[in-house]
């Protein structure tokens, strides 16, 4: 463990250290707005004039633009004004997302609007900008837009194909990203393994559905030159940047504030041309824009994810051992790469994550990344993690079933011992520290498997069929410039907090890492509070304003906790030792030997209160003269961190599915669901637990009900809530979470993400324990999500 | 293309009057034309229940209803329902199970559950989750909330035995 006092590294009793806050479930101090409706989203905010922005959007997979008829759209009352792609090309260059560590990764440049082509349906092609979003979708309504429909490249499996539509001509064929990781031989291992058992497995294309849509208003002021963005997003550095790189001004000129966030998932990371137009029309008027997308835009625009088919082989021994991972991913991302993190990343950590579980000689995945005449996709809650954990443990089942082993058996043989660290992965993946043994134990500690095997048999009697799936999952954490800025984007790994002290004794903390409602402001303030040694009330979080904010990466891969936590952590520490240092010398003692204790400042050594920390901001804001004139007084204190020996601060963990599947229906029930997970130092238990209940919850959409369904025309067919299914609290099982605490040592806090292991494990646990429940019959299913309709036609019940 | 009615309604207990387009919803009623920010926008089809509001005491999709109809209604929002203190317990219970995340189903969900509270005070768990499953949640995963109504639910039955 660290060297971080907490009352167990001292043996004692929370009451002993009062202030001990990291590891305690504090309620989060912004919860109290959000139960009363004081939140303050960006569809919130009104500025003085105010105008709405609504996009025509293409109803063609793939169409030449022919001609815009703005005529009638423009009498239409209270609009304003229409925009097209060549009007807003004046103001705005357009970008190229890919990644220089990507090797051979190829896009096309993307602008705010098309200039000549659609290439995929919803894409926004015309903008109107009226008094209010009612009269700009008027507006939209009276355009007349001429398209030449062309031929459409909708299934990623032909996109390489001769004779295939190339979406963009100029890059030769559809091929945007490939790479093999190869460790071993693995054609040797497989022709002299035991068994071999292989399948072909497929995740469904689905989205965030962020309940709060996305959201942006851009305000440029002429009189001082200065773009103002409200956005709903997770990373307002990264959009500054973005924003003045693209639209031509100095970054310094462009402030973006993100207040409360309606949930993001990942979806809210990107750059999408929709609200980059919102921007350049804001540049051009003069005046702020808004656009709220709605749920049918939300749909066809937003990002989507995980649409992969991917072929893998596993070859062990007759003692259950693993001797190769032989897999090959290939995937579809629509027609651009996403700015700027690309949509290469999804398949290139499908092959990091492959087999990353456990211990295994040999190992070669490729990933194929094509483009096609869909919605874009890009990152998405647990970037690749359910994909590589799903095909992992379906064949590590799979592999069990062949040499007639138990599922946790096969598992504990071949996890990497808990006492191997630190080591390298076959795939490349250097890990300092993971519990996978001791993470098993305690789920079989939480999870009855004796009393659930025989339910499981008993209910077979009555033609009632349930099963029992397993899943081991690594996560990737605390990511380093390695994920991003090697290949030359411009987001920040490192984040940085400022705390200060004001006259009254409280603290007011400011933060590079932001709140999406991950319980971020709760846990900088329980950090804050016990570095300082300040109750946690008497802390004030500000997040979310690049103009006030250090500079920083904003929340994504699970960094709040791990990198923005660790910076809270050391600038309080600071803090505190300035404000001894202050102490000792208007109580002629040693700062070091007096401490602060809930406000106070106490000796050290007997525990008596010398003075309130209120006492020492009166004296030092407004009587200094009585201070020795020497004396520094900033009771302000900046610090930033990055990892530095890892790239990535991995944590692993196991889940288990118990569900009941009707064999007449094709239905799915959840029953019960576990999950342990090692997140490193936890800081409040109560949020982690949340944290890992809700990413189980998506992780169960995309096993069982979300889908993005397109025609073969590329028409999304699931654009209403009512079409593309969510889980609902009545569908959802009760979920149990125990942890495991490996804290990293690369950091004081130790923490690492908690906030994706949820997500990467649910679905091939449901997956497994669909297929233990079908074995009576014979059946298996591996394409998610797991519907009835695919249940009924594994089982032979309908063609 | 627009048409106006004239309507007078209460709102958290205050007289309102407004001149209102025929095709104006209650959700934007109450968000542009009066300022309560509380009641949010999350699908506009009557699905997700983020808009879900109280009007002549029965919880309503505030995209579903039309502001022009509402002439002599009595409509009520989680600012109505916070000023009144009628829900405190339930919001307290949600602030200590972290029964809300980003807090944008949360006023919503808060008005689908008060519901509850009156219309079926001995609910079960799986009551209780058949009776929020209309509103969305898409980052607590349900249990923290559900854990929340049944500590209210509870708490209120020992207080009408102590009574």
């Amino acid at each position: 463990m660290n060297e971080i006092v907490t009352p167990q590294s001292l043996g004692l009793s929370r009451e002993d250290l009062p202030n001990s806050y990291i590891g305690r479930s504090v309620p989060r101090p912004n919860a109290r707005k959000l139960v009363e409706g004081r939140a303050t989203y960006t569809d919130d905010v009104d500025l003085p004039r105010l105008v709405h922005a609504a996009f025509y959007r293409s109803p063609h997979a793939h169409a030449r633009i022919v001609s815009i008829d703005t005529s009638a759209a423009l009498k239409v009352p209270g609009v304003v004004r229409v925009f097209t792609g060549a009007d807003l090309a004046k103001v705005c260059d357009p970008w190229v997302a890919v990644l220089a560590h990507l090797k051979g990764m190829k896009s096309a440049p993307q602008y705010p609007l098309p200039l000549e082509r659609a290439t995929w349906q919803g894409e926004a092609v015309v903008a109107v900008v009226a008094e209010s979003r009612a009269a700009a979708e008027d507006g939209v309504a009276a355009l007349a837009v001429e398209f030449e429909a062309l031929p459409a490249q909708v299934d990623m499996e032909t996109a390489l194909a001769p004779g295939s539509v190339v979406i963009h001509p100029e890059l030769g064929d559809n091929l945007v990203f490939t790479r093999t990781a190869e460790t071993g031989d693995v054609a040797g291992a497989i022709a002299s393994a035991h068994r071999t058992v292989e399948a072909t497995f497929h995740t469904g294309r689905h989205t965030g559905v962020t309940l709060e849509p996305r959201s942006i208003i851009a305000d440029y002021n002429r009189a001082d030159g200065t773009l103002t963005v409200h956005h709903s997003t997770q990373a307002p550095h990264m959009m500054q940047n973005v924003f003045a790189t693209q639209l031509r001004l100095a970054e310094s000129d462009v402030r973006v504030i993100c207040k409360d966030v309606g949930g993001s998932y990942g979806i809210k990371v990107h750059v999408y041309p929709d609200e980059m137009a919102v921007a350049c029309m804001s540049r051009i008027m003069g005046r702020p824009v808004k656009f709220i997308a709605d749920r049918f835009e939300a749909f066809g625009s937003d990002i989507h994810a995980r649409d992969h088919r991917i072929k893998g082989r596993l070859a062990v021994d007759a003692e259950g051992r693993f001797l190769a991972f032989d897999i090959d991913d290939l995937t579809g991302i629509g027609p651009y790469s996403v700015y700027p993190r690309t949509s290469a990343v999804e398949g290139n950590q499908v092959v990091n994550l492959c087999g990353g579980p456990y211990s295994f000689p040999n190992y070669r995945c490729t990933t194929t990344v094509v483009l096609q005449n869909k919605a874009p996709t890009c990152q998405y809650r647990a970037v690749g993690h359910p994909i590589a954990t799903a095909v992992t443990e379906g064949l590590v089942d799979l592999a069990a079933e062949a040499l007639g082993m138990d599922p946790v058996e096969i598992r504990r043989k071949n996890l990497i011992p808990d006492d191997a660290y630190p080591c390298t992965s076959p795939a490349g993946m250097k890990f300092e520290g993971l519990s996978h043994h001791q993470s098993l134990a305690k789920l079989l500690e939480m999870v009855p498997v004796e009393k659930i095997r025989a339910d499981q048999v008993e209910q077979r009697k009555r033609g009632v069929y349930r099963g029992l799936g397993f899943a081991s999952f690594i996560e990737l954490t605390n990511p380093s410039p390695f994920m991003y800025g090697i290949g030359g984007a411009k987001i920040s790994a490192q984040d940085g907090c400022t705390v200060r002290m004001d006259p009254d004794g409280s603290v007011v903390a400011m933060s590079g890492v932001t709140e999406q409602g991950q319980g971020t402001e709760a846990i900088l303030a329980q950090i804050v509070a016990h570095g300082v040694g300040v109750p946690v009330s008497k802390v004030r979080i500000v997040t979310g304003d690049t103009r006030t904010v250090p500079y920083g990466g904003g929340t994504w891969a699970c960094r709040g906790a791990g990198i923005g936590g660790e910076a809270a952590l050391q600038s309080a520490i600071a803090l505190k030792e300035q404000i001894l240092e202050v102490a000792g010398a208007m109580l002629q003692a040693q700062g070091s030997s007096l401490d602060i204790v809930m406000g106070e400042i106490v000796d050290k050594a007997t525990g008596q209160a010398r003075m309130p920390l209120s006492e020492l901001g009166r004296i030092v804001y407004y009587r200094g003269d009585t201070l020795p004139k020497e004396l520094s007084r900033e009771l302000v204190q900046t610090r930033h961190f990055i990892t530095k020996e890892y790239p990535f601060a991995f944590t692993n963990g196991i889940q288990a599915s118990w569900l009941e599947v009707d064999v007449e229906t094709g239905m799915v029930k959840l029953l019960e669901h576990w999950c342990v997970e090692d997140c490193g130092r936890v800081i409040n238990p109560l949020l982690v637990d949340e944290q890992v209940r809700g990413g189980i919850v998506q992780g169960i959409g995309g096993a069982l009900y979300e889908h993005c369904i397109y025609n073969e025309d590329g028409q999304l067919l699931t654009t209403t809530l009512a079409d593309y299914l969510v889980p609902m609290a009545a569908e959802m099982p009760d979920m149990h979470v125990g942890h495991v605490e490996t804290p990293t040592k690369e950091s004081l806090l130790g923490a690492k993400g908690a906030g994706e292991a949820g997500t990467a494990g649910a679905p091939a646990a449901i997956m497994n324990a669909i297929n233990d429940a079908l074995k009576p019959f014979g059946a298996k299913v591996f394409a998610q999500p797991f519907t009835p309709e695919r249940i009924l036609k594994a089982l032979g019940t309908i063609a | 293309m627009t048409t106006r009615i004239d309507v007078t309604l209460t709102v958290n207990g205050e007289r309102v009057s407004r001149s209102v387009d025929t095709r104006l919803h209650l959700v934007d009623f109450l968000r542009s034309e009066l300022g309560l920010a509380g009641a949010h926008t999350g699908c506009e089809h009557g699905v997700c229940g983020a808009c879900t509001v109280r009007l002549d005491g029965e919880p309503v999709r505030g995209c579903l209803v039309m502001a022009a109809s509402l002439d002599g209604a009595v409509v009520e929002t989680i600012e109505g329902l916070s000023d009144s203190g009628e829900i405190l317990d339930l919001q307290e219970a949600f602030v200590a199970r972290n029964a809300c995340q980003c807090g944008y189903c949360t006023p919503g969900m808060l008005v689908t559950a008060a519901d509850i509270l009156t219309a079926s005070p001995q609910a079960t768990r799986e009551e209780i989750r058949e009776h929020i499953s209309g509103n969305y949640c898409r980052c607590t995963g349900y249990q923290a909330i559900v854990d929340a109504v049944e500590d209210v639910l509870k708490a209120r039955a020992a207080k009408r035995e102590a009574a």
